[in-house]
């Protein structure tokens, strides 16, 4: 079956119960702890969540970058119908950085210091494909000019240390879609980025996945941004995915009340001067989390039936909640 | 709007601080001996070579008022708020706490002024002594000045930190018993303990997730109720600043490129800047947003472009923004911007 009639059947990525534990000398942390999530081809799926709730480790897993003492215990991730959880090592190699890349907060994740950026760019495509030196030069170059760097044939020669921040991080955006791979994972990418260079870099992705049909998710805690990005987005609390549907749907009517706090929390033009909605208490640890709803303990709704744990209900707009707000209730 | 609300309507007129001329050059190297004293004798030796950090800036704030500082990263908000602080002196210009010229100041005058004005900063952890408890760290700074004496300290510490939503019951812990929104609170008590009439906030809820974000916003909006607090808001978060200040400076450079009451701003920002940057902010909304209006890198403060700084970047420049430098100009009573067209190009 070739790739095209794959995707046809069955979306980019398919991830079902994803369970990545670390199992550590203070016990076992459940950093993702039954994650589903679908992407579409050119679709942006926006993964929210406050630091610590297992965005990163969901990232990570997808990629198979999880090292011990952590494992993925359970659960399933299909890029374009491949199971990639019992893939070989070596067949994840081959799949990274091909069919699936990832783009990190800081770009010297990806780039070597010491190395032109010619050099880490040629390498790479020839990692994957056979390809002679003066192509893929010309396709590093593209590749530079896509993502709005200035003179690209220039710039290949120069190191990473000769970029500004927001340069350096587009280098690392331009080595991940050398192959247009089929799914990027970028993980808060612009989050050290001023807010001109940070649009720029928004607008780049935005084109470039129209374009490619490559699925992406975007990682961020900053839900302003995905609203202005993403077409569909997760809420992530405590390693579940509490509550999942498309942006404006969600952004409108929130259902679960964490994602009713969080939109509150935002400051915004329209509450200018009033007071923000608190959520109050703090985000909890992996290792004392309540037996039932995780967010139980700073939820204005809870009652006995929140010591069990709710499931991810069905439709379009899915929310991890025994007792979700109606669609009337405003954000 | 709902809740009660100061504005810069009704504060009263008087400049809590007035910076004027503010210019501040980082040398790259200090200068030797031999040359400190030749240039004392008055020597016609080049400029020293230096970052511009702040070049000709000025700036009121008034009795109750919260000004809001933007601009992107390396363009001077936070060395400003040193020198408003008192943390570090100008090296050009000249700075007024309560109409009072500071070199003008006698060291006690010096010394209050020092106290009324208190700073805090982005990172908690960094700015906390990880060695000593609560109760010290907040307890420490009014019993120096005399604020309280040390039968009344602990009373008074149970009080500041009740106020800044810490529970006393806590005093005997360490900074690292604590999560960050409660770090950042004790950061406040500190700074508030010594009864400051002006804080300086640098980047003070960046670090913080979201909804503990909003906690320490709330604090910041009761405690200059309660205590009829000034504030100098740095952030390059415009949402924030949209949601706590009632005028906005915008930095881009080392220079001040436009300053507004809030509400003006956002609707009529005049400077091309101001104007990229509101475009380009993150919104809450249901709708996609266009980003990527601007163009262009931040140029680097050790060799800033010519004229107007914004020139490579901007959509409108012409030849004399390329040559020289635009003045801020009021445009209205409460607004200024520096550009050779903001009359054009306002919206
Ligand atoms: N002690 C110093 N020595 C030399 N240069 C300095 C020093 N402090 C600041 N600078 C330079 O002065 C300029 C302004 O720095 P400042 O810290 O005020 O920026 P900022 O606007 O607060 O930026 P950010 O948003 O990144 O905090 C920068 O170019 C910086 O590199
Ligand atoms: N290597 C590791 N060993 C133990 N715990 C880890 C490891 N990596 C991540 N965690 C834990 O997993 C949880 C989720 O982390 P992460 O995915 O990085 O959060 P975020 O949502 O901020 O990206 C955190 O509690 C973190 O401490
Ligand atoms: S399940 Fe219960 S505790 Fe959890 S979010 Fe819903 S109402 Fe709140
Ligand atoms: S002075 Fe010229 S370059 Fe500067 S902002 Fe105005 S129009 Fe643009
Ligand atoms: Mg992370
Ligand atoms: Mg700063």
């Amino acid at each position: 079956m070739t790739r095209a009639a794959e995707t046809r059947a069955e979306p980019t990525l398919v991830v079902k119960g994803l369970k990545t534990h670390f199992f550590t000398e203070a016990g076992v942390v459940k950093s993702v702890d039954g994650v589903d999530l679908t992407v579409d081809r050119g679709e942006i799926l926006g993964l929210v969540g406050e630091s610590g709730s297992g965005k990163s480790v969901t990232g990570f897993s997808l990629l198979g970058l999880i090292d011990p003492p952590g494992r993925i215990v359970e659960g399933s991730i299909r890029l374009s119908g491949e199971e990639l959880t019992t893939a070989a090592p070596k067949r994840l190699r081959e799949l990274r950085g091909n069919r699936i890349a990832m783009i990190f907060q800081d770009p010297m994740m990806t780039l070597n210091p010491v190395l032109k950026i010619e050099t880490q760019m040629v390498e790479t495509l020839q990692a994957h494909i056979k390809i002679g030196h003066a192509e893929a030069r010309a396709r590093a170059r593209d590749a530079l000019g896509r993502v709005g760097i200035p003179s690209p044939e220039e710039r290949l020669d120069a190191y990473p240390h000769q970029f500004s921040g927001g340069m350096r991080q587009r280098v690392a955006i331009a080595i991940a879609l050398l192959h247009q791979p089929d799914l990027i994972v970028a993980d808060e990418p612009t989050t050290a980025l001023d807010v001109t260079i940070q649009a720029q870099i928004l607008a780049e992705v935005q084109t470039l996945c129209r374009e490619t049909g490559t699925a992406l998710i975007w990682i961020t805690h900053d839900l302003a941004i995905i609203s202005g990005l993403a077409d569909r987005v997760a809420v992530m609390y405590a390693g579940r995915i509490v509550e999942t549907g498309a942006i404006a749907d969600v952004v409108a009517h929130p259902r679960h009340p964490y994602t009713h706090g969080l939109i509150g929390s935002v400051p915004s033009r329209n509450r200018r001067g009033e007071r923000l909605t608190q959520i109050p208490g703090m985000t909890p640890s992996f290792l004392s989390l309540p037996p039932g709803c995780a967010f139980a303990p700073r939820c204005a709704r809870a009652d006995e039936a929140c010591g069990l744990l709710p499931e991810l209900s069905d439709g379009p707009h899915l929310v991890r909640c025994f007792h979700p707000m109606d669609r009337g209730e405003p954000a | 709007m709902t809740a009660p609300r100061k504005t810069a309507e009704n504060a009263t007129r008087v400049p809590v601080i007035s910076a004027h001329g503010i210019g501040m050059t980082f040398l790259k190297k200090q200068p030797g001996r031999i040359e400190t004293w030749l240039r004392a004798l008055g020597a016609p030796l080049a400029e020293p070579q230096g970052v511009r950090a702040l070049d000709d800036v000025s700036i009121e704030v008034m009795k109750g008022e919260v000004v809001g500082l933007v601009g992107e990263s390396g363009c001077g908000k936070s060395t400003l708020g040193r020198i408003i602080a008192g943390i570090m002196p100008p090296t050009a210009g000249s700075l007024r706490f309560m109409g009072k010229e500071q070199a003008e100041m006698s060291p006690l005058e010096r010394y209050r002024a020092k106290v009324a004005i208190q700073m805090i900063f982005q990172d908690p952890f960094a700015s906390l002594n990880p060695r000593k408890r609560v109760a010290e760290i907040i307890g420490e700074a009014p019993l120096v000045h005399g604020i309280v004496d040390k039968a009344g300290l602990s009373a008074y510490v149970d009080e500041i930190m009740l106020k800044c939503g810490i529970d006393p019951a806590y005093k005997q812990r360490f900074p690292h018993q604590f999560s960050g929104g409660q770090r950042q609170r004790i950061g406040i008590a500190r700074a508030l303990a010594v009864k400051p009439q002006f804080l300086v906030c640098d980047e003070s809820v960046a670090a913080l997730d979201v909804s503990i974000q909003a906690q320490v916003i709330n604090l910041f909006m009761d405690l200059r109720r309660d205590l009829d607090l000034t504030y100098l808001f740095i952030s390059h978060d415009l949402g924030v600043v949209e949601h706590i200040a009632d005028r906005v400076v915008i930095m881009y450079l080392g220079r001040v490129v436009e300053t507004a009451p809030t509400e003006e701003l956002f609707a009529n920002p005049r400077h091309p800047y101001t104007q990229a940057l509101l475009a380009n902010m993150p919104r809450i909304s249901t709708g996609k947003q266009a980003f990527g209006s601007i163009k262009g890198e931040i140029p680097s403060p050790l060799n800033p472009p010519t004229g107007c700084h914004f020139h490579p970047r901007c959509p409108f420049a012409t030849d004399r923004c390329r040559s020289e430098r635009p003045a801020l100009r009021a445009l209205g009573p409460h607004a200024s911007a520096a550009c050779h067209l903001a009359e054009e190009s306002a919206r």
